[in-house]
């Protein structure tokens, strides 16, 4: 067997839609940019900073897309619950752009945020302790949302907890934070949540540069996903990921721990979906409990289908075209655009069962269920299902 | 690749409409923003909000316009989502570059929108009661704050009901928590004792009132004079009365106060268990001035319908409508500097015989009304202050707001501490 | 002669003189005090509230014979005063809103005509007048002869037991025959006993109370157990005090005993709602394999119908609930048909898609609805029969509208496991749901089987929506509260089988009252959801986990 590395190679080399999706991400971070700030404003084609928060929240929606790919499409993990962890990464961001509003709240106290001194607390909480520093932050970031997914995966996947069952506790747990995180006990700001930031690591979260800048880091932060979960899926554990998916008790028959799998997918995909929530705070400038609402679930795993699932790119586009097309509708049809989106949805599903990807690849067939059973060849194209 | 051609079409499509979401606008007429949900949750309360700002802009068009040009409205849907709510002011403030917005309903979307506002200097009419503690350059704040809706409605049962229990009842959100501290904080003051007090948080959407209403008569029945005071919000509302009814907890035994019930929420209820029921508005439908009859019947002829209720959230947008082309005219631009120059001090007729001023805080006068609820769903006036009242941003109860003071005229400045004479929080410039 | 019939005729005149005299002096005496019953009550008009209380007082010492109905109608909020010549009149008891009014003059008590409501004022109470008037009509109701009107003046007069009151209540109770109505006498004379100067009367009055299970009751007991600021008991006597801390002890023992039957009852009402909403779902889920998304918009259609249905039947408000039943079992079902014919139809065998397009239907019915019924709230009436408490005691009270709602869901749901059982339908759906190639070969006609099932659990859900409809709001997000919990139920108790959601809803509703008290009801419903989780972790199929080789791919 050729190296790992070797594989890899050659996968870039033939995976034509890879490289148009990293292609048009490129174009996006740089043209953008470009075209706000070396354009004038009076200009047809300048580009404002509305556009730019825009896109740059779309693009976090994309890595939270690609989460939910990983686990589900990949791995055949319906997880009805990734808000929570999407908002758990925002939360923690968010905490750490509290500390930094410092003596400019409205109350002026220099340590504890303004909600506290609403509430009459005296002193900071436990869990509030380090997030004045970035480092600590970015650490948080990561661990809760991936610390919580290893300990509800643990037990979830060692239980044998699949299908709808699994999808409808994930459900659970995202009300029940949801529900935790509007409560003004709990120290989090309850129902009005994060707001009025000022400015993160120095910089003021109010001008034109910083949402640049923000927009081309989560672009690159995309693009690094991306490429990392390209790596996971195109390599020897990507196809016992897929097996998985295909033909658990088989898998596991064969010797594979299924369970260990499991939860190390699921917990990369929840630290995944956290830095997608933390980068999406600071353009969107409030996280509020409602992020953690079950329906947020269900629409990222709608533009995951609408987009193609199986395909981390399909995942990506789906993303945005749905975002898109709300904001367009909100705007255009505000009074009727709730047929749009539900017409959008059914007729995906009805009609391309592999999403706005499939039909512009030219793949509408339907799938039997004998082809998906069928143990794909060595082949290094990983876009082939 | 038969769809090759489908591609490279659709693309096509995407990058055209891509663009025209980014792209400008230009033309002759006056953009007014629209910023209310017209689906979700808090449709229910914002739809009729839009109506009645379409409605008044109609009516501005047939008498000329404003500044010689005709006023064209630019709704969008931010679908009861905070984010939501932020993006689109955005997109009102920079793309369609509106002239002011009316909008918003809860605090969370006002907080949501309100850097947004701040930074794109853009102008916002703010029409529903809300729990003070702020006081923005870009906000003017036509519904009531706490001095205005709250404390005199506690003073009436205190005073004429001989109230000496109370429960304070709320969802938990900010603004019941907010009133909450600054009623406890009057109570104590004016002597009550805390075992005399009950205050109790309930989620969102609340609809399972059973065990909370029977703790409720439990606390009612100690032998003094018992009322429940109601932050409760919009939706659980109606489950709560219905428990109240189905429970039999008549208004004399222990009366209800609510501050977010008005003739709106009533339409949806079955009222006759509720008769004797209070509430504290600013403005009630059942006030008979001329003003007040020909608005209703003008609302009746927009909306085509002669049984649609009107509340005091649209007589706040009536008036934050009219302020607004009061100062554009006095101004001579919709300049959104200039205006905010020449507000603070302008004054209108509201629909209840008074005049609504705008204060140099961005809070205007209003008086307050307190009502008994009918049997047909409106409301019968039993008491009123004897003028208006001056809306106070900071409120003088709580400890933690008796130094600050909001005055955009000669201070500059909306949360000024005079104790340290500095100014912090919400100002970019 | 002449002067025999001239003195005659003078005796005559005197006579008829005297007769006029005699009935014009009562109508002399009569005006006088219809003249300042007129003039109390025209002050009635620009009064305070105030001013207005101390009227009713001078109203009621009148004696005019119609001061109950003056007063009767007063509390009802019809008296009114016509605009132009600022006369009072009552009006007829009807319909409140119409634009005329049918008017009765407040002396004679007869019909005087009508009016638009526009000329009409109507002479406003507050609550402490409703109050004050309630009390003082109560001593009229006092002698009526309905016990059941006579039981709520002795409640009345209890609120307010005045020298005055206590005096009529023991001049009643000598006379009463009914036995609750004297009950609540003796309790309400004992209630005032209790402050007594006498220790033997307040010993007595205690033993009396000893078998009450009134709150205000207990209150009063426990008050004289208590000590004053400066050290020395309420109540000196130490053998009153005793019989006092005894009897409220015993009070207290059994209240917290029916009090737990109350939250036991809150907790199968809300299970019972939970119930039925799910077991709609757990037969599309559970039979067909169909994640329905729109299930919450199912249910709102059938609220939405009940509302319709009562439109459309003005004046029939007892009996329009009942025709609603059927309508919105018809209503969801065709519009289940409808989505399952064009829709799931084409994407049996893969739940996940049937989730994302469910989806989208409920976004489109969401919209439908908002558009023809715009966003407010729809006010459905609860029918009298099914308003009001039943009050079993003094401790214990049950809610019609929760008791008819819990009796409902089981009678639904017996009627789902007959038709499942007993029926052809029942049959063949079970049929294709345990092996579809092989009840297609016996005949079953698979297709119409599957939309016949998806019909039958929408048409449940509109069963639900009709009971959720008494409950709470009636607008386009009625669905979206209620989806998680329904599908929670389901997954709980068991994908596919009905008892298990019967189970599920029941317990799921019970634990959460249960914690209420304690915890709050956030944290009761987050505790529920966490106990969900660990127990999924258990017993990874549910309570009664399908079984056999179909359960593997679920």
């Amino acid at each position: 067997m050729p190296p790992r590395q070797y594989t890899l190679w050659i996968s870039a080399r033939k995976d034509t839609g890879s490289a148009w999706f990293l292609g048009a991400l490129a174009v996006v971070a740089i043209v953008m940019p470009i075209l706000n700030l070396a354009v004038p404003a009076s200009s047809a084609l300048h580009v404002s900073t509305y556009g730019l928060t825009l896109v740059g929240k779309y693009l976090c929606y994309a890595v939270l897309a690609l989460a939910v790919d990983l686990i589900w499409g990949y791995c055949g993990i319906l997880s009805l619950g990734h808000a929570a962890f999407f908002s758990l990464g925002a939360y923690a961001m968010g905490m750490y752009l509290m500390r930094q509003i410092g003596p400019r709240g409205v109350y002026g106290d220099p340590i504890l945020p303004d909600f506290m001194v609403f509430l009459n607390w005296k002193s900071l909480p436990w869990f509030w302790y380090g997030f004045n520093h970035f480092w600590f932050a970015l650490f948080m970031i990561v661990l809760v949302p991936g610390s919580l997914a290893l300990a509800f995966g643990w037990f979830a996947f060692r239980s044998r907890v699949t299908g709808v069952y699994f999808s409808i506790i994930t459900q659970a747990l995202t009300y029940a934070l949801m529900l935790a995180f509007f409560r003004n006990d709990m120290g989090f700001g309850g129902n009005n949540g994060f707001t009025d930031f000022k400015d993160i690591l120095g910089f003021d979260l109010h001008s034109d540069r910083v949402h640049l800048v923000l927009l081309v880091i989560t672009a690159g932060v995309l693009a690094a996903s991306y490429l990392v979960c390209r790596m996971i899926v195109s390599s020897r554990a990507g196809r016992v990921i897929r097996a998985i998916r295909d033909a658990e008790s088989r898998t596991r028959f064969l010797g594979y721990r299924v369970e260990s799998y499991k939860l190390w997918v699921f917990v990369f995909s929840a630290v995944l979906a956290g830095i997608a929530g933390a980068l999406y705070v600071p353009q969107i400038g409030i996280i509020n409990p409602s992020e953690f609402a079950p329906i947020n679930s269900i629409e990222t795993v709608i533009w995951v289908a609408v987009g193609g699932r199986g395909t981390l790119y399909g995942a990506a586009a789906g993303a945005l075209l749905v975002n898109y097309a709300k904001t367009y509708f909100t705007s255009a049809f505000p009074e009727i655009w709730n047929y749009a989106l539900g017409a959008l949805f059914v007729l995906v599903t009805l009609f391309l069962p592999r999403g706005i990807i499939g039909l512009v690849s030219g793949r509408v067939k339907k799938q039997t269920k004998t082809e998906r059973l069928r143990i794909p060849a060595e082949s290094p194209e990983p876009s082939e299902e | 690749m038969r769809y090759k051609g489908m591609r490279t079409a659709g693309l096509m499509l995407a990058i055209v409409m891509f663009f025209s979401v980014m792209a400008k606008a230009q033309d002759e007429t006056i953009k007014i923003g629209i910023l209310h949900s017209l689906s979700g949750t808090m449709a229910i309360s914002e739809t009729t909000l839009k109506d009645t700002i379409l409605m008044m802009i109609a009516e501005q068009n047939k008498k000329g316009g404003l500044l010689g040009k005709k006023l064209e409205a630019v709704v969008v849907d931010p679908a009861s989502n905070w984010p939501l709510f932020a993006e689109k002011a955005q997109e009102l403030l920079e793309k369609d570059k509106v002239a002011v917005v009316f909008g918003c309903w809860t605090s969370v979307s006002r907080k949501s929108v309100l850097p947004v506002f701040e930074k794109d200097d853009g102008l916002l009419f703010y029409p529903v009661q809300y729990e003070g503690e702020e006081s923005s350059k870009n906000v003017i704040y036509t519904g009531a704050a706490p001095n205005q809706q709250a404390i005199p409605a506690v003073e009436y049962l205190m005073n004429e009901v001989g109230v000496k229990r109370w429960v304070l009842e709320g969802t938990d959100y900010v603004y019941p928590r907010t009133t909450n501290k600054i009623l406890e904080a009057f109570l104590l003051a004016k002597g009550v004792k805390p075992e005399d007090i009950s205050i109790n948080y309930t989620p969102f959407g609340y609809s399972d009132w059973q065990a909370r209403v029977a703790a409720i008569k439990k606390f009612g029945s100690a032998g003094k004079k018992n009322a429940v005071v109601s932050t409760i919000n919009g939706d659980a509302n109606v489950p709560f009365y219905k428990e109240l009814g189905n429970q039999k907890i008549s208004a004399e035994d222990i009366p209800v106060m609510a501050f977010s019930v008005g003739e709106e929420e009533l339409s949806g209820v079955d009222t006759k268990p509720l008769v004797g029921h209070l509430a504290a508005w600013n403005y009630f439908e059942s006030i008979n001035t001329p003003a007040n009859k020909a608005f209703i019947q003008q609302w009746h002829t927009f909306i085509k319908n002669p049984k649609r209720t009107t509340n005091d959230p649209m007589e706040a947008s009536y008036i934050g409508f009219n302020l607004w082309v009061k100062a554009v005219q006095k101004a001579g631009t919709t300049d959104v500097e200039k205006v905010l120059a020449v507000l603070p001090g302008t004054e209108t007729p509201n629909l209840t015989g008074s005049m609504a001023k705008v204060l140099p805080n961005h809070h205007i006068t209003k008086p307050v009304y307190i009502g008994e609820i009918r049997a047909d769903g409106q409301f019968d006036v039993v008491w009123k202050t004897p003028g208006t009242v001056p809306g106070e941003a900071w409120s003088r109860y709580l400890p933690s707001d008796k130094d600050i003071t909001a005055d955009w005229v000669t201070l500059k400045c909306g949360n000024y501490n005079k104790a340290t004479k500095t100014c912090s929080g919400q100002n970019y410039k | 002669m002449k002067k025999h019939f001239l003195w005659l005729g003078v005796q005559w005149l005197f006579f008829l003189l005297l007769c006029a005299s005699r009935s014009a002096f009562p109508l002399y005496a009569q005006s006088s005090s219809d003249a300042n019953f007129l003039v109390s009550l025209g002050q009635l008009r620009d009064a305070s509230f105030d001013d207005k209380e101390k009227i009713i007082d001078q109203l009621a010492q009148s004696g005019h014979p119609s001061v109950r109905a003056v007063l009767t109608a007063f509390v009802e909020d019809r008296l009114y005063y016509r605009n132009q010549d600022q006369k009072i009149f009552i009006a007829r008891q009807g319909a409140e809103d119409a634009p005329t009014l049918n008017l009765l003059d407040p002396i004679t008590l007869k019909g005087a005509g009508s009016a638009s409501s526009d000329n009409l004022s109507r002479i406003l109470a507050n609550n402490h007048l409703r109050r004050v008037l309630q009390t003082t009509l109560a001593r009229y109701g006092l002698s009526s002869p309905d016990a059941s009107i006579r039981l709520e003046s002795v409640q009345d007069m209890e609120k307010d037991l005045d020298e005055e009151n206590v005096q009529l209540l023991r001049q009643r109770i000598s006379v009463e025959t009914d036995p609750a109505v004297k009950k609540e006498i003796a309790s309400a004379l004992a209630l005032d006993s209790l402050g007594s100067s006498d220790a033997q009367a307040r010993l007595a009055a205690v033993s009396t109370l000893r078998g009450s299970l009134r709150q205000d009751v207990l209150n009063k007991l426990e008050a004289m157990t208590e000590k004053s600021p400066d050290g020395s008991f309420v109540e000196v006597n130490e053998q009153v005090r005793q019989a006092a801390a005894a009897a409220a002890k015993s009070i207290t023992r059994r209240r917290a005993f029916y009090s737990g039957i109350e939250t036991l009852f809150f907790g199968l009402s809300l299970g019972s709602v939970l119930v039925l909403i799910a077991i709609g779902l757990a037969i599309t889920f559970g039979v067909m394999g169909v994640i329905n998304m729109a299930h919450g918009e199912l249910m709102m259609i059938g609220a939405y119908t009940t509302y319709v249905v009562q439109v459309a039947m003005p004046g029939h408000g007892e009996t329009s609930i009942l025709v609603a039943i059927p309508a919105a079992f018809l209503v969801a079902a065709l519009i289940g048909i409808l989505i399952e014919r064009t829709i799931i139809r084409f994407l049996y065998g893969r739940p996940l898609e049937t989730l994302l397009a469910t989806f989208g239907v409920s976004l489109i019915l969401q919209q439908l609805v908002r558009s023809i019924f715009t966003a407010l709230n729809r006010s459905v009436e609860t029918p009298a029969w099914m308003s009001g408490t039943l009050q079993l005691n003094d401790a214990l009270s049950i809610t019609y509208n929760r008791l008819y709602i819990v009796i409902f869901t089981l009678l639904v749901f017996a009627a789902l496991l007959v038709v499942l059982k007993y029926t052809r339908m029942g049959l063949e759906i079970r049929a294709v749901s345990q092996n579809r190639a092989m009840a297609k070969a016996m005949g079953i006609r698979s297709e119409w089987v599957d939309a016949m099932t998806f019909g039958l659990g929408s048409g449940i859900a509109g069963l639900a929506g009709v009971a959720l409809s008494q409950l709470t709001n009636v607008n386009p997000n009625l669905g979206q509260s209620y989806i998680i919990d329904s599908f929670l139920v389901v997954v709980f108790g068991g994908v596919g089988n009905l008892w298990g959601s019967m189970t599920g809803g029941m317990s799921m509703g019970i634990v959460n009252e249960l914690l209420e008290p304690y915890a709050g009801a956030v944290l009761a419903k987050i505790f529920v959801l966490i106990a969900l989780i660990l127990f999924i972790q258990v017993r990874p199929r549910g309570l009664f986990p399908p079984t056999g080789r179909a359960s593997e791919n679920q």
